[in-house]
């Protein structure tokens, strides 16, 4: 181990190095010996109590503890149940799901059909969203192979123990990636959240106790068995063991796909991984949860990344993006974009979702464009924290997330906004105003040609004049001209 | 393609496997990263393009492969070579010019050329 090295890669372990289409490669990196061992030599209990020892928690973003969810669906007597994949991955920004599956698809096969053989289930099932259609590829070659081998089947290597998987493809629809709506979807039905409990590990798919884990959970599975508990808690945080995957994308150098230990700083993750913000500009936030999280600052550049550090930060773990934000970014415009998104995935089911995510969109639009009262911060906190206590899924409960977030971290911005009516990072153009600079302007006539609307005036070889009444912001004059004579403010 | 019916058979699939890798010691290997990511930024033609140079420049004692993300978005398409009794080293950010120069410098003569992606993290094996 480089301990100069700040990542490490346990649930992405085999992606690019092997390949992922040779079920042979996979063999060769000690695939399948979890499951052998499992199903030869361990009882379902044991195979729980190593994973509850090791401390793993869901990597789809709840951070439910693995072990303790399998120990439930354990224990219900019934003749069937499931082990599903959620392999749904939505959130704006977000590859880590597509990367494994793509990767190391015989990683979570293997995890599945150990799952079932701890729970007692003899079926899994994959719903994984039809945009994915290498992964798709990949992993239905990756299961018809495992068959072809005797490693998926009727009496996997005489232990009598029986377990197989089929695919489901999901039509991109973002709340399908909560449990409970997926199940739904599973079963034909609209993807539409319903109330827990009953919890799917009680009665989920066709109301059998049912187990959904995330493709990077099951990921981390084979990897805990062979090496052990001991090892897996070794790694991360008092309360977050092991390590986990993030897409960094956005306004950072090296974008890419990341798995580091849990309880690494985020100045580590942004600076010495990720390289900065690109062009030199100032690094500003980081969103970390997608559209159900919250914006990390500057000012938590020290804060250990764990379950509970991100929750604290009224952020989440999500299931891994993390989109970095600079100087350029405004909060207030940035916060309408999550909740654009969320506004447009709510299924409609319940009201404070439904309804709640459109009003909040309208109120921060009416800030972006400039008309916003100091009544309207109010307005949205209220409307906020009653969507997060009445909507009926962790879609609605956690959408006011980036509004809340922003408007606790970044007031000065949206103070800004509603009180000088200006935007601070230069992003909401109804709030900018575009000015020419006299002493730098040579009056080569070039902004006055490319106007749309024709409001820039001024003679051949003197200063222009932008016309404020008439202009439309559309920033075609700040691109063309030469001596960077044009400023927006 | 025999089944595996006990982990007698898993181990001695494995021993086979070690075995087939060791042989490989001896080639040249080329990994191309050939995620949905990698494809749509042209590791297929960089593929391609290191085959068809390859068999210009007569280097037959390579094996070319693909795997899944390299992780390195920033830098695709990347490929990693791995010489004979060398450390592999990942190339990042080639096109179809990169992909026949890195062919004709590093696969031929052991030079490296273009842009050389350092790795940045610890990998478990099992």
């Amino acid at each position: 181990m480089d301990s100069t090295k700040k990542q490490l890669r346990i649930a992405t372990r085999n992606c690019g190095f092997i390949d992922p289409e040779s079920i042979e490669e996979y063999l060769g990196v000690r695939g399948y010996e979890a499951l052998a061992n499992a199903i030869t030599s361990n009882t379902p209990a044991g195979i729980i109590e190593e994973v509850k020892k090791s401390g793993l928690r869901g990597r789809g973003g709840g951070g439910f503890p693995t072990g303790t969810k399998w120990g439930f669906a354990a224990a219900n007597q019934c003749d069937e149940k499931y082990v599903v994949c959620n392999a749904d991955e939505g959130d704006p920004g977000a590859f880590m799901d597509r990367a494994v599956l793509e990767g190391d698809p015989h990683t979570v096969v293997e995890a599945m059909a150990v799952c079932g053989y701890a729970i007692g289930a003899s079926n899994g099932v994959v719903y994984i969203r039809a945009e994915y259609p290498l992964a798709i590829k990949r992993l239905k070659k990756a299961i018809d192979d495992a068959r072809e081998y005797g490693l998926l089947g009727q009496n996997i290597m005489g232990s009598g123990f029986s377990f197989d998987i089929e695919l489901k493809l999901g039509a991109g629809a973002f709340v399908c990636g909560e449990e409970t709506a997926l199940i739904r979807s599973m079963e034909g039905n609209r993807g539409e959240p319903y109330t827990k409990p009953p919890f799917p590990a009680n009665a989920g798919y066709w109301q059998k106790p049912t187990i959904v884990n995330n493709v990077e959970t099951f990921a981390n599975i084979p990897a805990i068995l062979i090496k052990g508990s001991d090892w897996f808690s070794s790694i991360g945080t008092e309360k977050s063991k092991g390590t986990k995957v993030f897409a960094l994308a956005g306004k950072i150098n090296n974008t890419g796909l990341i798995e580091v230990p849990m309880g690494i700083t985020l100045k580590e993750v942004i600076f010495d991984i990720g390289g900065g913000c690109p062009d030199g500009k100032e690094f500003k936030a980081v969103q970390t949860g997608g559209p159900s999280g919250g914006a990390l600052t500057y000012k938590d550049a020290d804060t250990p990344i764990d379950y509970d550090n991100l929750l604290a930060k009224n952020s989440m773990m999500g299931s891994g993006g993390m989109i970095v934000m600079d100087e350029d970014n405004c909060m207030v415009d940035i916060a309408k974009f999550f909740l654009d998104f969320t506004m447009d995935e709510t299924c409609g089911k319940c009201t404070p979702c439904r309804i709640g995510s459109k009003r909040l969109w309208e109120i921060l639009d009416k800030i972006t464009s400039g008309h916003g009262t100091e009544d309207d911060f109010e307005k949205m906190k209220s409307l906020a924290v009653n969507i997060k206590d009445t909507a009926l899924c962790g879609l609605g409960q956690t959408m006011p997330n980036p509004v809340l977030s922003t408007m606790n971290t970044f007031a000065d911005e949206y103070i800004a906004h509603v009180r000088d009516k200006k935007c601070p990072a230069g992003v909401c153009s109804n709030l900018l105003e575009y000015f020419i600079i006299p002493a730098k302007c040579v009056g080569c006539t070039l902004c006055a040609r490319v106007c749309p609307v024709n409001c820039i005036s001024g003679k051949v070889k003197e200063a222009h004049v932008i016309d404020q009444s008439a202009c439309i912001k559309c920033g075609a004059c700040i691109d063309k001209c030469k001596f960077d004579a044009i400023v927006k403010q | 393609m025999a089944k595996i019916t006990s982990v007698a058979d898993l181990k001695k699939f494995q021993e086979d496997y070690k075995a087939k890798q060791a042989a490989k010691k001896e080639k040249i290997v080329v990994n191309v990263s050939l995620a949905t990511c990698g494809i749509a930024s042209g590791g297929k033609t960089v593929m391609a393009a290191m085959k068809e140079e390859a068999a210009k420049e007569g280097i037959s004692n390579v094996e070319f492969m693909q795997s899944g993300c390299m992780t390195y978005c920033y830098a695709e398409p990347t490929v990693v070579v791995t010489l004979p009794g060398k450390d592999p080293i990942c190339f990042g950010k080639l096109d179809e010019t990169g992909a026949r120069e890195l062919v004709k410098k590093y696969l031929k003569n052991g030079e490296v050329t273009g842009t050389v992606i350092p790795v940045n993290y610890n990998r478990v094996e099992l």
